[in-house]
């Protein structure tokens, strides 16, 4: 007999709580009344509405992001089941059949926990800048068309363009770690930001910035900044960090070939590096 | 003088756009957001982005008709020069994001390929995939960031906006904000402040917005003096997946890549979908509207799906609401290159794939045709002045509104693939007209004098939140309030409204605001309190509510998406020639009647109280004339003929009248900046 048909009342979800940066972790579990078609969002919306745990003592709302619950934004990104993924699309019938009874909720482990399930990301939208994530245009004025793509190249960019930054790829990887620098006393949000930016320079890029960067050399105008993109992804924290573990592809919900994108960055950098001997 | 500085609020389509318009032109700017700016609303957009494109120009279509099918499908609720000038932008901007690298799916030679979308005869639809919203956003988020990099842009994301800053002279000068995370509260200097926050779909509980859509910063505006307007008309889009959290939006492009929208003749069958055979399927669309099909403009298809389900009790399921969208006769790599992104949502959330099952859907809201109430300075020939400062300036001066949380582009219904048009436009239009703005002021806001106006402003704020935190407990639930507001709002204002249902509805609807005056926070701690946070924008959600109940009871008419079925003008059923026509010449009396009455923009101002009090603005329909919008109508034809007639003898009896101004239209009446700027 499936789970799925048994006859259920409720499930209990067990959730890691962290109150603060610094503040120690602790677990508490949630009973929620079951329905058919739930996902790890409404459960989470259920929560907030009754802020009581399974003993039925009064507890704060567990702290989460989400924005589009479509899996298009990525911010609702945790760890669900031991596996990192959006908690939009998590689907509770599929969870209690991965494990009776039970959801477990984590946050992100790659990512300093700012509070219960709330992970501070911006370290990857640091990277982004890095790796020049973007087409070096003239000007915002109307100056035509853009270059002519044929529909092979236009398939191979596409696919590489929906990553949304959520995260799982480097949550998933085994040379990723987690920096975390924590604030100091009457330390300015800037100031902190600053610190951590400072901290992490010289730390692994991860997947995600190494794909953008192959999808910005492969457009005609984007090319134009390739050898500023192969100079950050050959330097500290760059594409020889990556172990090949393969697990940032696994873990994709866009299932974007991440480990393509590494492989032909390798061969990028490979080849920048012997171009540069040459030109010297 | 210090640096002038600009405040964008909003990251999504037209923050971006602006902020990096803005950046280019040498000005600093801070762009604040609720959530990273990647993960803004506009993702969410999928079908496409509209403009006259090379091939449809050689099949006869041009700037004017992408105009004129724009305001025809907004049922000319429009003022029309700002959406000349969006239609005149279109196929520019479409260029520019070509340029910034969005993905656009290609013909074979390589050429940008186009795609239909409703309300329009023409493939007009530029898209990338079924993402295209996404597509477009992260080309602009790129180019903030390298802006960012440049040191143009300062980027707050994680931040709440609280309300503009308003000096003695009634200008803007800044923002008050709250940081998210911290919960620390700051006040941002800036010479123009500029409101790109989106649509208010969380006013109804779920429906296809994300849920940073809460409508707060609109309302936080207008509950410091700035006008909404046009409230009541809210698009409700005919094809969704209800689901318990939201109901996630299934594209028009579904349907403009030949997707067929049908439920079986006999109520509820019980089989299978494809052993349903083409004679024993109703395809409700395509046969009561043969010129436009499956892609009547969104409010039809919307009634109709819902008069097919509740009217006629054809819905394919007995205990749910719901009708086929089926995409199963096409074939599957097509679907994958066109429409994956759209697939792999309802195959992630359904279970079931969409290219062998026809998917199960219905009507949720979906979109803000209202908003806040914003200027412009209109052209000779029609358009909008470039640069004037009063272009997207609120009543407020300094105050700025673009994208969705404006009013000005769709009229009483909007026209898919125009809304990412109408928001990059607005964001790229806005960036000189605010140069021009901060030209004209004598002191930047970062001066000395405005220290303590800021610093009040950011006391103010604390103290009330401080209040919200101390609040003796009242007992009741945020989370909860905001459930029966959303079930209020959706019976009462979505697809059908009727006078007795809505004067409930601002009762009850009252009584909530009432209540959820009295919550009690189940978390009182100062650091990341999403409890406190949500609360605020619950509160903030009840002036719109009822601006928007308000606005729909007075309106007693149908116009666009606003339908009440009391007020409906049926065809003509007539068979007898003489009968016809005299029926036809009734009903276009009425419509002249109608129009007479209520061809206007409907105009909320708030009391401290946040209740709204309402007026009415004429609407500038000079450049083209108002005509019955006859979709599917019954004897469309004849009331047509008798239409033109009228405008043919108006014209001549016009060329003999008075004289006309020098540039062909009158100046209508508007709503001026208050004199005391």
């Amino acid at each position: 007999m499936t789970a799925s048909s048994t006859k259920r009342e409720s499930f209990d979800v067990r959730i890691l709580r962290q109150a603060a940066p610094g503040e120690p972790s602790r677990w508490e579990t949630f009973r929620i009344p079951y329905e058919p078609n739930l996902n790890v969002i409404s459960v989470l919306q259920k929560i907030a509405a009754m802020a009581r745990n399974a003993e039925g003592k009064e507890t704060t709302p567990v702290a989460w992001d989400c924005n589009c619950l479509e899996e298009v934004c990525g911010a609702c990104t945790m760890v669900i089941n031991g596996r990192v993924r959006q908690s939009c699309s998590a689907l509770v019938d599929r969870l209690l059949e991965e494990h009776e009874g039970e959801i477990e909720l984590q946050p992100m482990t790659k990512f300093p926990v700012v509070r219960d399930l709330v992970v501070d990301r911006s370290r990857m939208f640091r990277a982004l800048e890095k790796v020049k994530a973007w087409v070096p245009v003239d000007d915002y004025y109307d100056r035509g068309a853009g270059p002519r793509e044929s529909q092979e190249s236009q398939e191979e960019r596409y696919p590489l363009s929906e990553c949304m930054t959520c995260g799982c790829c480097v949550d998933a990887c085994p040379q990723y770690s987690k920096v975390e620098v924590e604030r100091r006393p009457n330390e300015s949000i800037e100031e902190h930001q600053a610190r951590q930016a400072e901290a992490e320079k010289s730390e692994f890029l991860g997947a995600a910035p190494i794909s953008q960067a192959m999808l910005f050399n492969r457009h005609a105008t984007g090319a134009m900044l390739a050898d500023d993109r192969l100079n950050a992804l050959s330097g500290p924290g760059g594409i020889q960090v990556c172990g090949n573990a393969q697990n940032c592809v696994a873990v994709c919900p866009k299932e974007i070939p991440l480990t393509t994108s590494i492989a032909r960055a390798g061969r990028q950098t490979t080849v920048h590096a012997i171009k540069k001997i040459f030109d010297r | 003088m210090a640096e002038q500085r600009v405040l964008v609020v909003g990251g999504g389509l037209a923050g971006l756009a602006a902020a990096m318009k803005l950046a280019e032109l040498d000005i600093a700017v801070d762009l604040m957001s609720l959530v990273p700016v990647k993960r803004s609303h506009s993702a969410c957009a999928q079908g496409g982005i509209n403009s006259v494109n090379d091939t449809t120009r050689q099949l006869g279509d041009s700037e004017y008709l992408h105009f004129d099918d724009t305001v025809y499908g907004g049922d000319f609720l429009q003022h029309q020069p700002p959406v000349k000038e969006m239609a005149d932008w279109a196929p520019k901007i479409i260029d520019l994001m070509d340029r910034l690298g969005v993905p656009f799916n290609r013909t074979q030679e390589g050429y940008r390929d186009q795609r239909r979308f409703g309300g329009t005869l023409f493939k007009r639809t530029a898209f990338a995939g079924a993402t295209t919203g996404q597509q477009l956003l992260y080309a602009l988020d790129e180019q903030v960031r390298r802006q960012h990099a440049a040191g143009k842009v300062n980027i707050y994301e994680g931040w709440d906006y609280l309300g503009p800053i308003i000096d003695d002279d009634g200008r803007c000068r800044g923002a008050t904000a709250q940081n998210l995370v911290t919960m620390e509260i700051r006040a941002f200097p800036a010479d123009a402040v500029v409101l790109a926050t989106g649509g208010c779909g969380l006013i109804f509980g779920r429906s296809t917005m994300s849920m940073a859509c809460t409508g707060s910063a609109a309302s936080r505006s207008v509950q410091y003096g700035a006008k909404y307007a046009n409230g009541e008309f809210i698009q409700v889009h005919p094809t969704a997946i209800p689901g318990a959290d939201k109901l996630r939006l299934m594209s028009e492009s579904a349907r403009g890549e030949g997707g067929r929208v049908w439920v079986p003749r006999t109520p509820q069958d019980t089989r299978a979908p494809k052993d349903i055979p083409e004679s024993e399927r109703y395809y409700f669309l395509e046969e009561r509207y043969p010129k436009y099909g499956n892609l009547v403009p969104r409010d039809i298809a919307t009634r109709e799906i819902f008069n097919v389900c509740v009217n006629e009790g054809l819905s394919v399921e007995a205990d749910k609401q719901c009708v086929y969208l089926d995409l199963t006769h096409i074939p599957r790599e097509e679907l994958d290159r066109k429409l994956g992104g759209i697939l792999h949502i309802y195959e992630k959330f359904q279970g079931v794939d969409p290219r062998d099952q026809p998917m199960k859907i219905f009507p949720a809201v979906h979109y803000s045709m209202g908003g806040l109430w914003a200027d412009y300075e209109r052209t000779a020939a029609g358009g909008l002045m470039p640069g004037s400062p009063r272009n997207h300036q609120t009543n407020i001066p300094g105050l700025y509104a673009i994208g969705e949380c404006d009013y000005q582009y769709h009229g009483g219904n909007r026209l898919g693939a125009n809304s990412l048009l109408s928001c990059i436009f607005t964001g790229l239009f806005v960036g000189p007209c605010i140069e021009t703005a901060l030209k004209s002021l004598d002191a930047s806001a970062s001066d000395a004098q405005f220290d303590l106006l800021h610093r009040a402003e950011r006391s103010k704020k604390e103290m009330e939140h401080k209040k919200l935190l101390e609040a003796p407990t009242g007992g009741e639930n945020p989370y909860l309030i905001h459930q029966e507001l959303g079930q209020e709002m959706t019976k009462a204002a979505t697809v059908v409204r009727v006078n007795d249902q809505l004067t409930a509805a601002i009762e009850k609807v009252a009584e909530l605001h009432e209540r959820a005056r009295k919550c009690s926070l189940s978390d009182t701690g100062v650091w990341t309190n999403q409890n406190v946070m949500f609360t605020k924008s619950l509160l903030d959600m009840f002036p719109l509510a009822k601006a928007l109940l308000k606005g729909a009871l007075a309106r007693d008419e149908c116009r666009g998406a606003h339908y009440k079925p009391a007020f409906d003008m049926p065809g003509v059923e007539s068979t007898d020639p003489t009968e016809r026509r005299q029926q036809a010449e009734l009903w276009c009396d009425k419509f002249e009647e109608k129009n007479r009455k209520w061809l206007k923009t409907t105009i909320a101002d708030f009391d401290s109280k946040g209740d709204p009090t309402l007026s009415y603005e004429d609407v500038d329909t000079s450049l083209i004339p108002p005509r019955p919008r006859l979709y599917g109508i019954v004897g469309g034809d004849i009331i047509e003929s008798v239409w033109k007639e009228r405008q043919v003898k108006k014209t001549e009896s016009g060329a003999q009248g008075v004289e006309k101004p020098a540039n062909g239209a009158a100046e209508v009446s508007r709503d001026p900046v208050p004199a005391n700027k």
